[in-house]
Formats: structure tokens, C-alpha cells, sequence
């Protein structure tokens, strides 16, 4: 199990520690229902060091990029952050990503999901061959990553940095100092809350989190677990890998078109217009709210009128709704918000409504 | 320390018996690491239930876990009031926290005293 460079500090604040995509990683410091709601209310603090992180640079590295996933780098300004897909020849969701165009040179710096990285890196270097100038570097164990989440983020964040923050817009990004050395800062997260990802050289980790948590004490800043990352990016809509989407999904069926630009020749993209071809996919990514003080868990079998019509994908006690919340492939004929639904646990049936995502969207 | 007038079982069940009855619960240590209960369902009056086997679900936004009775009997009395005031087991897990009770035919052989379970959590970390 590999540990994240702020291993003493979870464990110092009493986390519970859990196995996530390979990494020990804190899913809880208290409660998860309290820690996701000061991320609504006020502001937390989350270690990212699990996620993959990878540069690609060289005169190549867009060309590259283009082949390799679903986005369109060309079009993506510098300084700008794009959401992209990975997928086989089959149009199959191979990871979920993160494209940032660097701010002032012509690479790029992508951020995959914890379990896939390696996965990734052996997809990409088999897509590299065919490039020259190209350079792909995994700075994962180099790098922290760091995310401070929610409406006093920007507030708390500003005393870490020389980078101007409210020149930074949703997902844009840019280099600077944090903590006096070089680091980058971008307002992206994974909690549909404002807020900044940051990453900083391996070594400043533990003083970095260390000054944000008191710099954000008056504002109520708390350290937050993978259990109220889980509830928070599920209230928001978000996809993550393993639940909404696998190798067994195309990005139509989860809903994520806007991550695919069909203006270039990448991996997937064949079967992908065979699908659109087809008139779409059978099936659709749904929102349930459920009035059951159940959870609707991963793997529960979606039913209607007596029928399987699906399988949970993410399900959990949505402490901004007040109720309990998932996520479910269904046929395209009940995707319709207000279609009466359940979900079974062993022989009992809860009943839900499909709702449309995101549960959740703030006030901007 | 634990209450040391009652047996618990490694799952996390504690059974305090008198007069033939035991009365039923989980232990604080459950209650913590479980953490944001959010279901209970326990079996009605008349039940019967057998040692190391479930007898009912607690739900917490983590998990579904199996409560497993530490004792073979028939149930007399179901803490209905509990199952909406989940909290109670937050604040009382000892008292007003219990949740069945049962008239005993067998004890689970598997039952330790409070020293013996405090051992117990010292290797569960």
C-alpha cells in the first residue's frame, strides 16, 4: 500500500485510513456528513496525493494528446483546464482526466484517477510511439496534491500564494509560488463547491497543510476524507471511475459528450459515431432520490413494475438534500425525471424517483 | 473501561443478563466507527434468535453491518422508540441504547468479560 507524503498528519488527526486505487488514504478525520457540509458552508481541506499526475511536453506533445484522448488540446487556450476521457478502440472508458494546458510553455500536465495511473501510463506510452518529440513524465511522487474546497477557499488560499487567485477563472490554472516555492494553483475540484487544486514540490506538503488549516481556522476550514469527496462529487453530478463509468461504458452513455470533441482523430472515436449513428445508446445515466432512510448502495438492482432495469452505480446520505441520493444506467424510456423507480435491498423495495443531474448546483 | 456487568461479544455486542432476560446492545466502540447512522431495523417480539447469528441491520452512511446476537432465545421485547432516535446510541449506548431483549436458552460460548474485550479493541486498533 503506498502512503501520501501527508501519512503523519491523517494520522496525527485521528483519520480512519482505507485502501483507495492502491493508496492508504484517510476516509474519514470525524464524521462524513459533518466534514461535507462544511464544504458547503465553509471550506475543506482534502490530500489529493493518490491521483496521478502526469507532463507531457515536446513539440509533439498536443499531437499526442489529440490521439490520445477525448478533448480537442488545440483548442484549449494556455493556462485552460479541459475534462477528457481515455478510451479503447471500442469507444470503452478506459480513465476520466484532467487536461491543463501550461500557462506560458507548450505542455501539458494531465491528472488521472489513483487506481488507473498505471494503467495510463502504459496506454500512453503505447500511443507515444508513433510521436518524436515527446516527453511524458509521471511527477506523482514528486508532487503533492492538495485541494482546498468551498466558499472561503479563495478566502484561505490567498495567504499560501503569489499567484493572483481572482485572476484565476473556473478551470484555469496557473504557475507561482506556494509557500515561497514554485507550485501551480487551479480553481478545479471534485466537490461542486468553489476551490483550488494545488500542487507543491513532495517536501512542502506537511507545511503547506499545515499553515492553509491555520490560516483557515476562523473560517472553519476542516480536513476532509474520501467519504465526503464521495458524497460531495455525487450531490455535484460527477462521474467517478469504478461506479458511473468503467471499461464497460462510452461517454454517451454516462452523459459526458462535453468532454469529447469530434473534431480530431483519438482513440475510440470510430465506435463512438457508430453509436450516434445508431441513434444513441440504449441506455442513460440517471439521478434516483429515494424518501427511504436506505441507502441506496453500489450494485443494488434498479427495478420497475417488477422488472430489473438497471444497477446502482453510486449511491449515498446526501447531507445537502436531506435525503438519500444515487446514480443508475437505466433504459433510455425511463431516463425522464419524475419515473417512478425502487431499488431492491435483499427482498424489499424502496421506492426512488429519477431526478435530473446534478443533485446539486451552487449559487454562482 | 467498559461496563463490566455485562459480556460482549468481538462484533461489538454487549449482553447484560437477569432474571433469564438479556437485554441487548452494541458498544460505544461500535457506535464510533460506524459513524453517521442512518437505519436500524430490529426484529419484532416473538422472534427467535441464535447466537453468532444476525438478528438485525444497522446502517450508517459508510455501510449496512449485521448485528449478531450473543445469545439463543426468543425476543420479548424490540426497542422500537430506538430505530428513530438513532442518536440515542451516540449519547447512551449503554442504557437507553439497547435493543432487544431476550429470554435465554444459551449463551454464546464466544462471550467475554469487559478486560477480555478491551484486549480485544487493543488489536483492533
Amino acid at each position: 500500500m503506498k502512503q501520501t507524503v501527508l501519512e503523519s498528519v491523517h494520522v496525527a488527526l485521528g483519520a480512519r485510513m482505507v485502501p483507495f486505487g492502491g493508496w492508504a488514504m484517510p476516509v474519514q478525520y470525524t464524521s462524513i456528513l459533518d466534514e461535507a457540509r462544511a464544504v458547503r458552508e465553509r471550506a475543506g481541506l482534502f490530500d489529493l496525493g493518490h491521483m496521478g499526475r502526469v507532463s507531457v511536453t515536446g513539440r509533439d506533445a498536443e499531437a499526442f494528446l489529440q490521439r490520445l484522448q477525448t478533448n480537442n488540446p488545440a483548442a484549449i487556450p494556455p493556462g485552460k483546464i479541459r475534462y477528457a476521457m481515455i478510451l479503447d478502440e471500442n469507444g470503452l472508458t478506459q480513465d476520466d482526466i484532467l487536461v491543463y494546458r501550461e500557462p506560458q510553455t507548450h505542455g501539458f500536465f494531465v491528472v488521472v484517477n489513483a487506481g488507473n495511473t498505471e494503467r495510463d501510463l502504459g496506454i500512453m506510452r503505447s500511443v507515444a510511439r508513433g510521436f518524436r518529440d515527446l516527453r511524458i513524465d509521471d511527477l506523482t511522487g514528486e508532487l503533492a496534491m492538495i485541494a482546498i474546497q468551498g466558499p472561503a477557499a479563495e478566502r484561505i488560499a490567498r495567504g499560501v500564494t503569489d499567484i493572483d487567485l481572482l485572476g484565476i477563472k473556473y478551470y484555469s490554472w496557473a504557475r507561482g509560488r506556494v509557500l515561497g516555492v514554485p507550485g501551480s494553483m487551479s480553481r478545479t475540484g471534485y466537490t461542486g463547491e468553489d476551490g483550488f487544486e494545488m500542487y507543491v514540490p513532495s517536501e512542502v506538503a506537511i507545511p503547506l497543510w499545515n499553515r492553509l488549516m491555520e490560516l483557515g481556522e476562523h473560517a472553519g476550514l476542516v480536513p476532509c476524507g474520501l467519504g465526503s469527496r464521495d458524497i460531495l462529487r455525487l450531490e455535484a453530478g460527477m462521474p467517478l471511475y469504478g461506479h458511473e463509468i468503467d471499461e464497460t461504458t462510452t461517454p454517451l452513455d454516462a452523459g459526458l459528450e462535453f468532454g469529447v470533441k469530434f473534431d480530431h482523430d483519438f482513440v475510440g472515436r470510430a465506435a463512438l459515431e457508430r453509436v450516434r449513428a445508431a441513434g444513441g445508446p440504449p441506455r442513460k445515466l440517471v439521478g434516483m432520490v429515494t424518501e427511504s432512510r436506505r441507502v441506496p448502495r453500489q450494485g443494488y438492482d434498479v427495478v420497475h413494475d417488477g422488472r430489473v432495469v438497471g444497477r446502482v452505480c453510486s449511491g449515498g446520505a446526501s447531507p445537502t438534500l436531506g435525503k438519500n441520493i444515487a446514480t443508475a444506467y437505466v433504459p433510455r424510456e425511463l431516463a425522464e425525471p419524475g419515473t417512478n423507480l425502487g431499488f431492491a435491498i435483499k427482498d424489499k423495495i424502496e421506492p426512488a424517483t429519477v431526478t435530473a443531474l446534478p443533485f446539486y448546483k451552487r449559487a454562482r | 473501561m467498559r461496563p463490566t456487568d455485562r459480556k460482549y461479544l468481538k462484533s461489538h455486542e454487549w449482553s447484560k443478563t437477569e432474571a433469564g432476560i438479556a437485554t441487548i446492545g452494541i458498544t460505544d466502540w461500535a457506535v464510533s466507527h460506524l459513524s453517521d447512522l442512518v437505519f436500524l431495523d430490529l426484529p419484532a417480539a416473538g422472534t427467535k434468535v441464535k447466537a453468532g447469528q444476525p438478528f438485525g441491520e444497522i446502517e450508517s452512511v459508510k455501510a449496512v453491518s449485521e448485528l449478531y446476537s450473543p445469545v439463543t432465545g426468543e425476543i420479548v421485547e424490540s426497542n422500537a422508540d430506538l430505530t428513530d432516535a438513532l442518536d440515542t446510541l451516540g449519547t447512551d449506548p449503554w442504557k437507553a441504547g439497547w435493543m432487544i431483549k431476550v429470554r435465554v436458552q444459551t449463551e454464546s460460548p464466544d462471550l467475554m468479560d469487559a478486560k477480555t474485550y478491551e484486549k480485544h479493541l487493543e488489536s483492533e486498533g
